[in-house]
């Protein structure tokens, strides 16, 4: 059974702006891509605890030293636009 | 200088001979590329003038005296995810077109200390998403093979490049399968190794916990000297392994006489094209014959590993993609908010796939969700890791088909995603476990198109892994070559 995926709220949170056609045809692939997905649910993995790094590693720290970085002018040549060495972007808030 | 198709090791003779220089082995790789490109599309983006660079530079130093290892001097073609500074790297993205990073990754990085030559960026699947190459803002890579068919995904341009000649080796990288299935349909060597032994720094991030960057290769030898050049712990990626590496190289001539192989029972059988089936068959008995001890082995988790996989890939992806807001790099298509820049950027710079994954991504990790899918799926590969440990007491490997079909038609999958997920069935349990596989061509389908055999070893198991791998290579004795057309012509070096 194809799962019902409400594929404008998920896009609303995924920042992407689909038109209503391709959000009509996500849903139908995503219903059918979760229904074959949702077949984890059947192992009892009531004793088993998630796995995120595969060979166990946790925490890694470093010293905390001042080290040369990216030069700025040169990762800001990348950005669409740019004032006084910021990004510029349009208001957060309408 | 030396005719047909060179390994590393073959060029590396010939450099340190006088039968060749870095310049002749790079103008032998792109005069294939002259010839093949337009027919196949391996690469995005040919760095001539920095790879005739580095060649020049290299021959300088051999002359010299001044040796840098196996790589010096050897033209190796790097996959598009990978970040080359000031050398447009794109992922194969609209997202991403005429974006050059500041920096180098760690991998390419070592690379270049090694001394190679890097020929230039090689097509996939937008952002490695994808089992074809058919996922590319930039067009499709061709199969060598049969230029018909899909030469596999996502690394299909690397792949692609080494079997036509257009590259001497290439770095690829492997998320669900993507350096192995393509090295299995086009009949070339692709390994993954031990999850954390390869930097990601500069690997422009799919699936954080999965991915891992991998060599492809003529020749299993060839996997170990390029994998020995790039591996090793790197304080810029809190994942990287910091133990040390496994010697990879060292047991290539031990033989598989007194080890254990086990053949992955569900990986196998119906939905299995025959010619696949039979040719790992025979290999099996022909590693029976060298003295090796062959016995079924069910891992039955691998039967939901595609389902977990396709909710922890793109739950990792939609969190990783975030960072695509056309405010810092890459395209941007302002909007009267922040929130409009990000959604109208996003919506026009990703393709289909992309995008679907991260909806499905969002959808696994969003409440009311995510313990029932993501947090599902994360259990389910701890079980599946314990499944692999408990085989792993009875056998030295593991052994399976690297894809249940060759070389498929283009546009074949590209309707029914299922159908393209499919494809890497038997190469997505060892990136859930973190564990190192290898993809060895065996031979050739009634089509013509190439066979790959995998072997999965435990994690740091890279030295048994590529012994057995190196005894499939002798076994086999694959020397078969793309047809003519593709081919390297009679007389012309390489």
């Amino acid at each position: 059974m194809p799962i019902d995926v409400d594929v404008a709220h998920v896009a609303n949170l995924a920042r992407l702006a689909l038109s209503p056609d391709l959000l009509d045809r996500y849903r139908e692939e995503l219903g059918v891509i979760l229904d074959h997905a949702s077949r984890v649910q059947e192992v009892d993995t009531s004793a088993a605890v998630p796995l995120a790094h595969p060979l166990g590693q946790t925490n890694v720290f470093r010293a905390d030293e001042v080290r040369p970085s990216l030069d700025r002018d040169e990762v800001l040549e990348m950005a669409p636009e740019t004032r006084d060495g910021f990004f510029v972007t349009s208001p957060a808030l309408d | 200088m030396p005719s047909g198709p060179l390994s590393i090791g073959a060029a590396g003779a010939a450099l340190r001979s006088g039968e060749a220089t870095a310049v002749e082995l790079l103008a032998a790789v792109m005069s294939r590329a002259e010839m093949t490109e337009s027919e196949l599309h391996c690469y995005l983006n040919l760095d001539r003038e920095g790879a005739m660079a580095a060649a020049r530079q290299a021959d300088r130093e051999l002359d010299r005296g001044e040796d840098r290892g196996p790589l010096h001097g050897i033209p190796v073609a790097v996959k598009d995810n990978m970040c080359t500074r000031g050398l447009e790297t794109t992922c194969s993205s609209k997202i991403l077109a005429g974006y050059r990073p500041p920096y180098d990754a760690t991998a390419v990085a070592r690379l270049r200390e090694a001394g190679a030559v890097i020929v230039g960026k090689t097509n996939l699947d937008e952002f490695a998403m994808g089992s074809s190459t058919e996922n590319s803002a930039y067009g499709p890579t061709r199969n060598p093979w049969d230029t018909g068919r899909v030469p596999g995904g996502s690394s299909g341009g690397s792949a692609a490049a080494v079997a036509a000649g257009s590259a001497i080796a290439a770095l690829g990288s492997d998320t669900g399968g993507s350096i192995r299935q393509p090295a299995s349909l086009c009949g070339v060597v692709g390994m993954k190794p031990t999850y954390g032994l390869v930097s990601r720094y500069g690997l422009v991030a799919f699936a954080s916990s999965l991915d891992q960057i991998g060599p492809l290769t003529r020749t299993v030898g060839d996997a170990a000297l390029l994998l020995s050049a790039v591996a090793g712990h790197d304080p810029a990626d809190a994942t990287s392994y910091a133990g040390r590496a496994p010697d990879f190289a060292g047991s290539l001539d031990r033989g598989v006489d007194g080890l254990r192989l086990g053949v992955v029972k569900e990986l196998g059988g119906d939905g299995y094209q025959p010619d696949v089936s039979e040719a790992t068959e025979e290999m099996l008995n022909k590693l029976a014959a060298q003295g090796a001890e062959v016995m079924e082995v069910s891992l039955p988790l691998f039967d939901v590993a595609l389902s977990a996989y396709y909710l922890i890939a793109p739950a990792e992806c939609s969190a990783n993609l975030a960072r695509f807001d056309g405010m810092r790099y890459g395209l941007s298509i302002k909007g009267s908010t922040a929130s409009a820049t990000m959604a109208g950027t996003r919506a026009e710079g990703f393709g289909p796939e992309v995008t679907r994954r991260i909806l499905l991504g969002t959808y696994a990790l969003s409440a009311g969700y995510f313990d029932a899918f993501y947090g599902q799926a994360q259990r389910v590969r701890s079980l599946l890791q314990a499944e692999f440990d408990e085989a792993y007491r009875k056998v030295d490997v593991l052994v399976s088909p690297t894809s249940p079909t060759t070389a498929f038609r283009l546009g074949e999958r590209t309707q029914d995603p299922l159908a393209m997920y499919m494809s890497d069935i038997c190469t997505i349990p060892s990136n859930l476990s973190g564990h190192p596989a290898i993809s060895v061509p065996i031979g050739l389908d009634s089509k013509h198109l190439p066979i790959g055999f995998q072997v999965m070893a435990p994690a740091l198991g890279e030295q048994v892994m590529m012994a057995v791998a190196a005894e499939v290579e002798r076994l086999a004795g694959f020397d078969a070559l793309p047809p003519p057309a593709l081919a390297p012509p009679p007389g012309v070096p390489l």
